[in-house]
């Protein structure tokens, strides 16, 4: 059972670990504002969900789980209106969302 | 693995400080700014400090980004270019960097007990605390009791910036009140037409205000204390401000509330030293308090705690308005 909830929980951590460094290498990559912002966002909801339910899982039934419910809580409530709030100040400062060079060549 | 980990932030820490230096967009630096305070305060708490962890990650990355962007709303966006290389600055930059890393070598190690440090009066606050305060956490019983003068002069200090803000920015308050119906400026208006922040924020706000109260009265047992709560109350506050504009916020909190705040709770920990030397006892002594001596200093450790809490949060608060309400130059 133990070994069980172990695994579970490195395949979470991996798999969160793996959100934010797709996210972190389209944040670098990624061509205009928008797209990178939408790399940036997975960090916060995917990578964030899975990273805390790992650790919840080698945290048990405790006090600590009930604080990283807590604190996923408040990251799926602040993450997506951070990004909102930061897509909508850059299209309202001026800033357009382009069509991708694949969608132009294909035309 | 600790050591590791340390080393990996301490190498961020770094790169962000040269970025910082280097960039001369000032939005850019005050960003970066925000994220050096953040990678500092993993540090510290890798380093298992978590009462400082708190205090940087509050003042550090929150407030002090705010304040920065309010500096920053009122003077150009983009640093003075220098074309000029200051030979001089940079040889006595130069020069200190290889003297402060000579220095390093004599260093104890990380964690070494028989480091200086640990021989000293540690030890005894250590081995004391449990029969003379009787509380959890050591670093609570330092900075109120043992420290006690310490904390009063740091909170002065804070009075003292608060009161030297106010005098330089504060001078020209009152030009645009809602009353006369004159039009705000664009930034008054706050996030009001934002739905989706608005309500989110808004929803978040009592959350936080609570976590500073009980950061405030958790103290005693768990990392927090005095400063950390002001600091979490005051961004509570200012993120009201954002949300709503400067003047709900003022009218919420108005600055004669705020200036009483800034001042009473230094006159509250000012008056518990005081009631100490009434009492029989001496200035800070929180002893004579109560009929225990544990217990007075319980209870005088809770009351200095809450004056801090309140100074910290009024000064902070009265920073952030002085800065927000004054016009672009």
């Amino acid at each position: 059972m133990n070994d069980a909830i172990d695994v579970l929980s490195w395949v979470l951590l991996a798999g969160g670990g793996a959100f934010v460094f797709v996210g972190g290498l389209g944040a670098l990559r990624l061509p205009n504002c928008y797209t990178r912002m939408h790399a940036a966002s997975r960090t916060d909801s995917m990578g964030s969900i899975l990273i805390l339910l790992g650790i919840m899982l080698q945290a048990g039934w405790s006090l600590a789980t009930v604080k990283l419910i807590t604190i996923l809580a408040f990251l799926l409530l602040t993450g997506p209106t951070a990004s909102y709030a930061l897509a909508n100040s850059a299209l309202l400062s001026g800033l357009k969302p382009e069509k991708s060079q694949t969608d132009s060549a294909e035309k | 693995m600790v050591v590791l980990f340390a080393v990996f932030l301490l190498t961020l820490l770094v790169f962000t400080a040269v970025a910082i230096v280097r960039t001369d967009n000032l939005f850019v630096a005050v960003m970066l700014t925000g994220i050096f305070s953040l990678l500092m305060a993993a540090n510290f708490f890798v380093l298992d400090a978590a009462d400082v962890a708190l205090t940087e990650a509050a003042i550090g990355a929150g407030i002090t980004t705010v304040l920065f962007l309010g500096a920053l709303a009122l003077t150009a966006e983009h640093e003075k270019s220098v074309s000029t290389v200051r030979w001089l600055s940079m040889g006595v930059v130069i020069v200190t960097t290889l003297i402060l890393i000579y220095a390093t070598f004599e260093k104890p190690r990380l964690g070494d007990p028989q480091a200086p440090v640990h021989q000293h009066v540690a030890p005894w606050y250590l081995e004391q605390t449990p029969e003379l305060i009787d509380i959890p956490n050591v670093v609570t019983a330092i900075l109120g009791s043992f420290r006690g003068y310490d904390t009063l002069g740091e909170l002065n200090v804070i009075l003292t910036a608060c009161i030297g803000v106010l005098f330089i920015l504060g001078g020209r308050r009152g030009k645009h009140l809602p009353s006369d119906g004159k039009v705000l400026p664009s930034t008054a208006h706050g996030l009001r037409r934002h739905l989706i922040p608005k309500v989110v924020g808004l929803l978040a706000i009592p959350f936080i205000v609570l976590f500073g109260l009980y950061i405030q009265f958790h103290g005693e047992y768990g990392p927090g204390g005095g400063f950390q709560a002001g600091a979490i109350v005051a961004s509570g506050i200012i993120l009201y401000a954002l949300l709503e504009g400067e003047e709900k916020a003022l009218q919420a909190v108005p600055r004669p509330v705020l200036m009483g705040m800034v001042i009473g709770g230094a006159i509250l920990y000012g008056a518990v030293g005081i009631a100490g030397i009434v009492l029989g006892g001496n200035f800070l002594d929180y002893s004579v308090l109560a009929d225990n001596p544990v217990k007075g200093q319980q209870l005088g450790i809770l009351i200095i705690e809450l004056g801090v809490g309140i100074t910290v949060c009024g000064a902070l608060l009265s920073i952030f308005h002085a800065f927000a309400t004054r016009e672009s130059v």
